[in-house]
């Protein structure tokens, strides 16, 4: 009956944007008061939804809801009646990077742990003001997508790189993971080219058209992420080739349609940018309020993906 | 000849050819090379002018509106509902009796292009609204609406039929580039055969005046919102059409920026009056050929940027009078200095 009331009670708060939720703090029950920034991307509904199912299968854990539809007035408001409502501890995206040391203090001088979700503050936010981070580790995620290409490539080829939105930092450090790797480790492969097709799958495929005119030889792509994985796949097959053939293509993130081009043999691989962070969150809230140490930085827990296994993968892919 | 030099259209056709041979020269000639793949035309020409031709539907419906001394900044936003309703409905996610029914998910689509524009129409025509401000609502709102069409994903599709509006070849061209022709040759009927244009261009130069005189502003203002709604919606069934999704956050973005760039490049004054779409087209392909030109050299990402802008800077200034007149001025003072 309570998770109903809930339930229902949060989904009320995501339409009303008044994060007003009745205190529930009980014993033996942990509480989390989980701010989410909004609903921008299926990314984001895909952590939503895992919230939301782990809520409803554990008793032992209560996770208070609110969105704030990607404005930080309204994170900050969900924050502050978390705070009100004495809950255990708070986790939340950052929807921006600045301006959190206030609320953050607020909760340290309520002695409420705060956990940073998927995203982190600028490092001018004083690290003491909030427990840890949980996120994924884009240097390893770019590591993993190279291992991925190189052995799909036979160990060696041309390699053409889809670089993300320049500046951002899965664009950064992917780029940093992926190149570390195949300069220390692979001797027969060459970065040809590398080039910002900015997340999206209109550009990612025109700078592969582009790149498909510059070389004769192309023998892999790695793509910041699927969606320019996919773009540059209707490329390759526009130029007469065979996507995941005659050039194989990582991407990243492990999106749907991703899985879908994997079992369609147009796509050699991808490296997930896992949403589904319930769990994590659940057992670090218990760490910190066991009063146990945190590591600052928690990564998430990301898969590797080849399209041998993808067939199976597909099933139970959520997002 | 004279005639043509004076003419709105020469600078930009000049233009257009000049950067294509720089592309060839900087090159070495292999930027021209066109070789046929599957039976179509493959190369970077052919690039441009499948990629360009959303610029170019887009830029046509533009150039009315700022003849008139308006502007319709919410062309991005409308590409992504359009692209939202073609591919809900050819992914059967909505309207399930229409079976993915690929004419039907267009026509629906352009559809939605026409009402946006008769509510562009309706504020600026009607009620008086400034157009930037106008449109603006459909700029912000616009992409909400796309997302609630598309349930808030990118929604993929796998219908061959579809893509083929984007990735087809009829005669070894691209099919977007017949649309655009299209498109072209209809707006020219209706400027240069009818008083149309002439209206259009009164209005952009006075408003008031006109009505005096007895053109039907109001009508003709509406008329030509919904015109450049549909074009947007056109443009952004080929966008979607080219990547076999609507990606909602991302289709058409900025691209306002783009279609109105492609007008000023063409010469056509965005304070109204005088306009040509023909120079229009050649500015959106113009537009198109510095993004093809910055990929094939392999600017780096942190450039590209600047590179664009670069570029675009040295053609207005060339578009700019004053400064033309200043640089013959230059040469002409240096002349009459060797004379002496």
């Amino acid at each position: 009956m309570k998770k109903t009331l809930a339930a229902v009670l949060s989904a009320a708060m995501a339409v009303s944007m008044i994060a007003a939720v009745p205190a529930m703090a009980d014993d033996d029950v942990l509480t989390i008061g989980f701010a989410q920034l909004g609903a921008e991307s299926g990314w984001r509904d895909a952590e939503t939804n895992d919230i939301n199912t782990y809520n409803e299968e554990h008793d032992d854990v209560e996770f208070l809801f609110s969105d704030a539809q990607q404005q930080q007035a309204n994170q900050i408001d969900n924050i502050r009646s978390y705070i009100q409502q004495g809950v255990d501890v708070i986790a939340f995206p950052p929807v921006v990077e600045t301006g959190w040391e206030g609320v953050l203090q607020e909760a340290q001088d309520a002695g409420i742990p705060v956990i940073l979700v998927d995203r982190g503050v600028d490092e001018n936010t004083p690290e003491d003001l909030y427990a840890t981070v949980i996120s994924s580790d884009f240097v390893w995620e770019g590591g993993q997508a190279a291992q991925l290409l190189v052995d799909a490539m036979g160990g060696a080829g041309k390699v053409v790189e889809l670089e993300g939105t320049v500046g951002a930092s899965a664009a950064n450090e992917r780029k940093e993971g992926f190149d570390k790797y195949i300069e220390d480790n692979c001797p027969d492969v060459e970065i040809i080219e590398s080039q910002s097709g900015n997340f999206t799958r209109a550009e990612g495929k025109e700078v592969m058209e582009a790149a498909l005119k510059s070389y004769d030889e192309i023998d892999g792509v790695f793509a910041h992420n699927d969606d320019m994985a996919l773009g540059a796949i209707e490329a390759i097959k526009e130029a007469g080739l065979k996507p995941g053939e005659d050039i194989k293509i990582v991407g990243c993130d492990g999106i749907m349609g991703a899985f879908e081009a994997m079992v369609a043999g147009e796509m050699n691989g991808t490296v997930e940018c896992n949403p589904c962070l319930a769990a994590q969150i659940v057992e670090t809230a218990q760490k910190l309020v066991a009063g146990e140490e945190v590591e600052k930085w928690v990564k998430s827990n990301d898969g590797v993906f080849s399209a041998d296994t993808a067939e199976e993968d597909i099933k139970t892919r959520s997002y | 000849m004279k005639k043509f030099r004076q003419s709105l259209e020469f600078k930009p056709i000049l233009f257009f050819i000049l950067i294509l041979l720089f592309c060839g020269i900087v090159s070495g000639g292999s930027f021209f090379k066109v070789s046929i793949v599957d039976g179509h035309l493959y190369g970077r020409l052919i690039d441009i002018i499948r990629n360009g031709s959303k610029y170019m539907i887009l830029a046509i419906g533009m150039t009315m509106v700022l003849a008139t001394g308006g502007t319709d900044i919410s062309v991005g936003s409308v590409m992504a509902i359009s692209g939202a309703m073609a591919c809900s409905i050819v992914d059967e996610r909505i309207l399930l009796f229409l079976h993915g029914n690929v004419p039907a998910a267009v026509a629906l689509a352009l559809l939605c292009g026409v009402v946006c524009g008769t509510w562009n129409g309706f504020l600026v025509a009607k009620l008086k609204v400034q157009p930037i401000v106008a449109t603006m609502i459909l700029l912000t709102a616009g992409r909400g609406i796309a997302q609630l069409i598309a349930d808030g994903k990118i929604v993929t599709i796998t219908s061959e039929q579809y893509y083929l509006i984007n990735g087809g070849y009829f005669l070894g061209l691209p099919v977007p580039f017949y649309i655009a022709m299209a498109m072209l040759v209809i707006a020219l009927i209706i400027t240069k055969g009818t008083a149309f244009g002439v209206a259009v261009e009164s209005i952009g130069i006075n408003a008031n005046s006109s009505r005096l005189a007895g053109i039907k502003v109001e009508r003709n203002l509406w008329l030509i919102y919904i015109f450049c709604g549909l074009m947007a919606s056109l443009a952004g069934i080929l966008e979607s059409a080219g990547i076999k999704g609507a990606d909602c956050n991302n289709c058409g973005l900025m691209i306002e920026m783009d279609g109105i760039l492609a007008v000023a490049i063409g010469g056509t004054s965005l304070s109204g009056g005088r306009f040509s779409i023909i120079s229009s087209v050649f500015g959106a392909l113009i537009v198109q050929t510095i993004s093809t030109m910055i990929y094939s050299f392999g600017v780096t990402p942190e450039l590209t940027k600047v590179v664009k802008a670069l570029v675009v800077i040295v053609i207005c200034l060339f578009q700019s009078p004053e400064f033309v007149g200043r640089i013959r001025g230059l040469f002409k003072g240096q002349k009459k200095g060797a004379a002496a």
